[in-house]
């Protein structure tokens, strides 16, 4: 196991310890270590202890990434987390949803950085974060119909009189 | 009580507080005024509009929207195969097309767990490093233009142009590369490459020093840049700051240290970090002090390439390069650092078709704007020029 796996799994570890079965098993594969939050609604509370233990540190998010999963029926984000001036471990969380009406606390009081991704997530997929200080749109216009990102997505025919598909 | 419109004339006061800062006190609340500045603005950028809520000449809340420039990057992933995809990462950052190239080679590069060349890797780091050079010189020289010194503009577009001729003689376009490919290049280098970098190294070296002395050191300049838009550094790490702007706050982070890749380990070269002497930690002087440092370092790596670059004859850069590219089932995310920052990539491969099933960008650029909203509060109209200038957008990438 190369070390910078090694580090991602004793950081999973106090976390484990910290919190039990709210979070899945450590998938420590070499090219991005990552664990899942089984139960989301920890989501906010554990991303703040991995902000704050002295032993964690994770203070910089690198990436929010959502992401579909059609066939579970479910959405999610992926987050990749590090620390600047810690301790120089990394580690990815994943979070899901149900894929009609989901939604997943929002970390944005946690990592400001975490605001616009989750805004872009919800603009792309459609998931909820509740929480969040400023939930609208970000990359699409206001008044867009359906979630561009979504494996089954139909783009709609005409925006304002506009034909969309060309 | 006094009648709208005719408030006295004293019952506003602006209070000189030291350099370029001031405390206005009222007696009366004025009415607040929306200005939208944007999306055609020439110091946006490109099409970025901010909503300004002004209360006279300070903002008191400024919004950024975005989206004009959407190109659905991130869809267009799932549609084109692995190679196909490269393209368009040119046009996300169009300032600096080969590192955007190299940041998802090297992603995909890690997910598919091939060696590269060499000589590849080389010829990688001396194109990255010239791009970065070029685009350092756009942000420098319209960072000017956003203040009143139209001079150092034509300095340094006069030297990009080197650049971007050296870069259209390797790869056939001036701006839009596709020259880094995943394992390996389009095509290895021209005969005389070497030389010409050579010379353009020798002949830009006093041009950077004259460039200094022209804009950084010039006492306007300064006055504009120097105290405005602090950021700490634990709020530009929380904002997930990357790049000249995080060092800019006095943070020692460069992923082509902290996290290397290529052959970034070998070469010698510092940190740029502002000096506390001249500006302070954290505003726009210090982000354009760093870019400005920056140029020098990468000169410096790129000297050092050249002279430990392998000569190979015969050599082939498209060897390495798989003939279908088909990565094992997985997700990864890899990052290089860009002008503006790390540029990072997240790709989900099913390990059965040549295209990612996800494929999400992380902006440099797109990052450091969210941050814009808190930046402005309380800043005169000129200086949010000044902010947006250091913080140096690229609207195609923020938009993807």
């Amino acid at each position: 196991m190369p070390a910078a796996v090694q580090q991602s799994k004793a950081a999973y570890d106090i976390i484990r310890e910290r919190f039990g079965e709210a979070v899945s098993e450590c998938d420590a594969n070499p090219t991005m270590p990552f664990f899942e939050v089984a139960d989301t609604s920890k989501w906010a509370d554990i991303a703040l202890f991995m902000r704050d233990d002295s032993r964690l540190k994770f203070n910089y998010m690198a990436c929010l990434s959502g992401v579909d999963y059609m066939e579970q029926g479910q959405l999610g984000i992926v987050c990749n987390l590090e620390s600047i001036g810690g301790p120089t471990h990394k580690i990815a969380v994943k979070v899901k949803c149900a894929r009609d009406g989901g939604s997943i606390p929002s970390v944005s009081c946690v990592w400001h950085t975490a605001n616009w991704h989750e805004r872009e997530a919800y603009d792309m997929y459609g998931m909820t974060f509740e929480g969040h200080p400023d939930h609208r749109r970000i990359l699409c216009p206001e008044d867009w119909t359906g979630f561009p990102l979504r494996k089954d997505y139909q783009v709609q025919e005409t925006y304002h009189g506009i034909k969309v598909p060309y | 009580m006094q009648e709208l419109g005719k408030a006295d004339l004293n019952s506003t006061r602006i209070i000189p507080q030291g350099d370029n800062r001031v405390v206005i006190e009222k007696d009366l609340d004025t009415e607040y005024m929306v200005l939208s500045m944007g999306p055609q603005h020439p110091s946006t950028h490109g099409v970025l509009r901010l909503e300004c809520i002004t209360d006279g000449e300070v903002v008191v809340e400024a919004e950024p929207y975005l989206g004009y420039l959407h190109r659905c990057f991130e869809k267009y992933c799932e549609k084109v195969d692995y190679p196909g995809i490269v393209p368009y990462t040119d046009r996300m950052d169009y300032l600096a097309g080969i590192n955007n190239e190299m940041a998802f080679c090297i992603t995909v590069e890690k997910l598919l767990d091939i060696e590269i060349p060499r000589r590849v890797e080389f010829i990688r780091v001396i194109t990255a490093e010239l791009n970065r050079i070029a685009s350092h010189l756009v942000a420098i020289g319209t960072y000017g233009i956003d203040l009143g010194a139209f001079t150092p503009f034509l300095f340094c577009f006069r030297d990009r142009e080197h650049i971007l001729n050296l870069l259209e003689w390797i790869s056939g376009a001036r701006m839009l590369y596709n020259y880094v490919w995943i394992g390996g290049l389009s095509y290895d280098v021209p005969a005389d490459f070497k030389k010409r970098v050579d010379e353009f190294v020798t002949y830009f070296k006093p041009k950077v020093v004259e460039l200094y002395q022209l804009l950084t050191t010039n006492e306007i300049f300064v006055k504009r840049t120097k105290g405005i838009g602090i950021m700490p550094a634990d709020v530009a790490i929380n904002y997930g700051w990357s790049g000249p702007m995080l060092r800019g706050s006095g943070v020692d982070w460069d992923l082509r240290r902290n996290d290397p890749y290529s052959v970034y380990p070998e070469l010698d070269f510092k940190v740029a970090l502002p000096d506390p002497k001249f500006c302070e930690i954290g505003d726009s002087l210090a982000r354009h002090l760093v870019r400005a440092i920056e140029i020098d370092e990468s000169l410096k790596i790129i000297e050092q390439c050249l002279d430990k670059m392998p000569e190979v004859d015969g050599f082939d850069p498209r060897a390495a390069i798989p003939k279908k590219i088909r990565p094992k089932a997985g997700e990864v995310y890899g990052r290089a650092e860009n002008p503006r920052g790390e540029l990072g990539f997240y790709i989900q491969s099913d390990g059965k078709s040549t295209k990612p099933l996800r494929c999400k960008a992380r902006s440099s650029c797109f990052v450091n704007l969210s941050a814009m909203k808190d930046l402005s509060k309380g800043q005169l109209i000129p200086d949010l020029v000044a902010i947006i200038g250091s913080i140096d957008i690229v609207l195609g990438e923020v938009d993807r």
